[in-house]
């Protein structure tokens, strides 16, 4: 089953041109990295499939809903972990969560059992009591994506989720988004090409806001006849520019 | 449902900030303090407790512009608003969420101002609850030009419009710590068209008890909060649906 397929998804300020005509398909399980250097769209597309801006071309259907007919049905199956952490500062991170999880409907006991899960899965209980503002950055990502995913969303948008973590945390990060694989739709948008390689089933290179190739990392570095992912990416991007 | 939670959430990151205690209620009562020390000392009109207390818990409300106008400016620049934009509450939750934390936090302040006042020589009749009631328009002004500066500014420039600024201005044309007879010409005439000395005018006339003399000024207090409201509504709406949070 398709759980995103846009249709000529264009996103124009002023003169930029930031997402040109953006036509993709995304199987629902999977995880789609959308992958570009910056100012190449991702965030801007990210934006747009989760009803926080509207395109100026074009539609994207997310499960059966129109991001412009149906904003506030998508809103209802979705989440978004925004580039930055974005937690509430002064409140703890067991009261984020429960913040979360109360917002997306969930009454108390609910949100209470939702958010003890969230902890223990995502390795949150040494800091459960602390405030959010005074965890580390790793901590804080975490903190981000348990925010995002304690509403049981069907589709999960993270952007850039390790930018600016260290090796360390960044490791521990990829192996919580592996964990999603195949329950929930993952659009991830990252600069980094061995966190596209790693977590994805399938990437989407932008480039000026323009979706230029889509495949697994293998495919991609067969159809460009280069010696990894990073060279296959490097081709795909600079032969783009050269054709325009 | 979803509005309250919001609410509780917004008041939880209001007071557990120690500046905002100690702005919020320790220095509107240092100054009364301060001014009720000098007029024992040199007795002055003006700073008699019944003239005073007014002037001081109007003052206190100034703040909250202040932190109104912080906490959604510090939401937009973090990006916990975009990621509540994504989410399935509403314009209207979002209003009710920052705005109703606010007016029992500033009643609080303004029943602590009274009771300081208390031992300062204030009479604790019902006069006192009536003031209280007058106070709450005035707490729905500042409140107002809060959200109005929060979904406008950044939270720097927040701090600068309703730390320094507003809180000044509110002060010097309020009529609380000078007689604005006595300086009188352009600068009367532009206090007289501002809120800030008919709030202050409409809580000494319910602490005096002269009912009649509360809605004059009370009326102004209305007006401008009311005004403000709907700028600050229609602001946070277009920015809900603008493609810059």
């Amino acid at each position: 089953m398709i759980a995103i397929q846009t249709k000529a998804l264009t996103k124009r300020y002023k003169d930029i041109l930031a997402v040109d005509r953006l036509d993709l398909s995304i199987e629902q399980g999977t995880l789609f990295a959308l992958l570009g250097v910056n100012g190449a769209g991702k965030t801007t597309t990210i934006k747009m499939l989760s009803c926080l801006i509207r395109p100026t071309g074009g539609d994207a259907v997310l499960l059966g809903d129109s991001i412009i007919t149906e904003p506030e049905a998508v809103k209802e199956k979705i989440n978004v972990s925004p580039q930055e952490t974005a937690v509430a500062e002064n409140l703890s991170v067991r009261e984020n969560l429960e913040l979360i999880a109360g917002i997306y409907g969930s009454d108390k006991k609910e949100s209470r059992s939702k958010t003890a899960e969230m902890i223990s899965a995502l390795g949150l209980s040494d800091v459960a009591k602390q405030k959010a503002k005074t965890l580390s950055g790793g901590m804080q990502r975490r903190l981000s994506i348990a925010m995002a995913l304690i509403s049981n969303p069907q589709i999960l948008f993270l952007d850039e989720p390790t930018l600016g973590l260290d090796v360390f945390a960044r490791r521990e990060l990829w192996s919580i988004i592996k964990k999603l694989k195949g329950k929930v739709t993952v659009i991830l948008t990252t600069h980094y090409m061995e966190e596209a390689e790693a977590l994805s089933n399938n990437i989407g290179i932008m480039v000026k806001g323009k979706l230029i190739a889509v495949g697994t990392a293998s495919e991609l570095i067969a159809k460009t006849k280069a010696q990894n992912f990073e060279e296959a990416f490097i081709a795909l991007a600079k032969g783009s520019e050269v054709s325009r | 449902m979803r509005s309250i939670i919001f609410a509780s959430r917004n008041q939880k990151e209001i007071i557990r900030d120690p500046i905002n205690i100690a702005f919020g209620i320790g220095f509107p009562l240092v100054v009364l303090l301060l001014l009720s020390a000098i007029q024992a000392n040199i007795p002055v009109g003006l700073f008699k407790i019944e003239r005073l207390a007014p002037g001081i818990a109007v003052f206190g409300l100034s703040f909250f512009s202040l932190f109104s106008g912080m906490l959604i400016a510090k939401d937009r620049s973090s990006s916990f608003l975009l990621r509540l934009f994504a989410s399935p509450l509403t314009s209207t939750d979002f209003i009710i969420g920052y705005i109703m934390p606010l007016f029992p936090m500033a009643a609080l302040q303004s029943g602590f101002c009274f009771l300081v006042s208390f031992f300062l020589g204030l009479q604790a009749n019902v006069n006192v609850l009536l003031a209280l009631l007058v106070l709450l328009p005035c707490s729905l002004l500042y409140i107002a030009i809060g959200l109005l500066t929060g979904s406008i500014f950044t939270d720097r420039q927040v701090g600068g419009i309703s730390g320094a600024l507003l809180t000044n201005l509110s002060a010097w044309l309020s009529g609380t710590w000078f007689d604005l007879n006595l300086v009188g010409g352009t600068f009367e005439k532009i206090a007289d068209m501002l809120p800030f000395v008919h709030a202050v005018d409409a809580v000494r006339a319910a602490i005096a008890g002269e009912v009649e003399s509360i809605f004059p000024d009370l009326w102004w207090v209305i007006a401008y909060a009311l005004v403000l409201l709907v700028a600050a509504v229609l602001v946070f709406k277009k920015k809900m649906n603008s493609d810059q949070v």
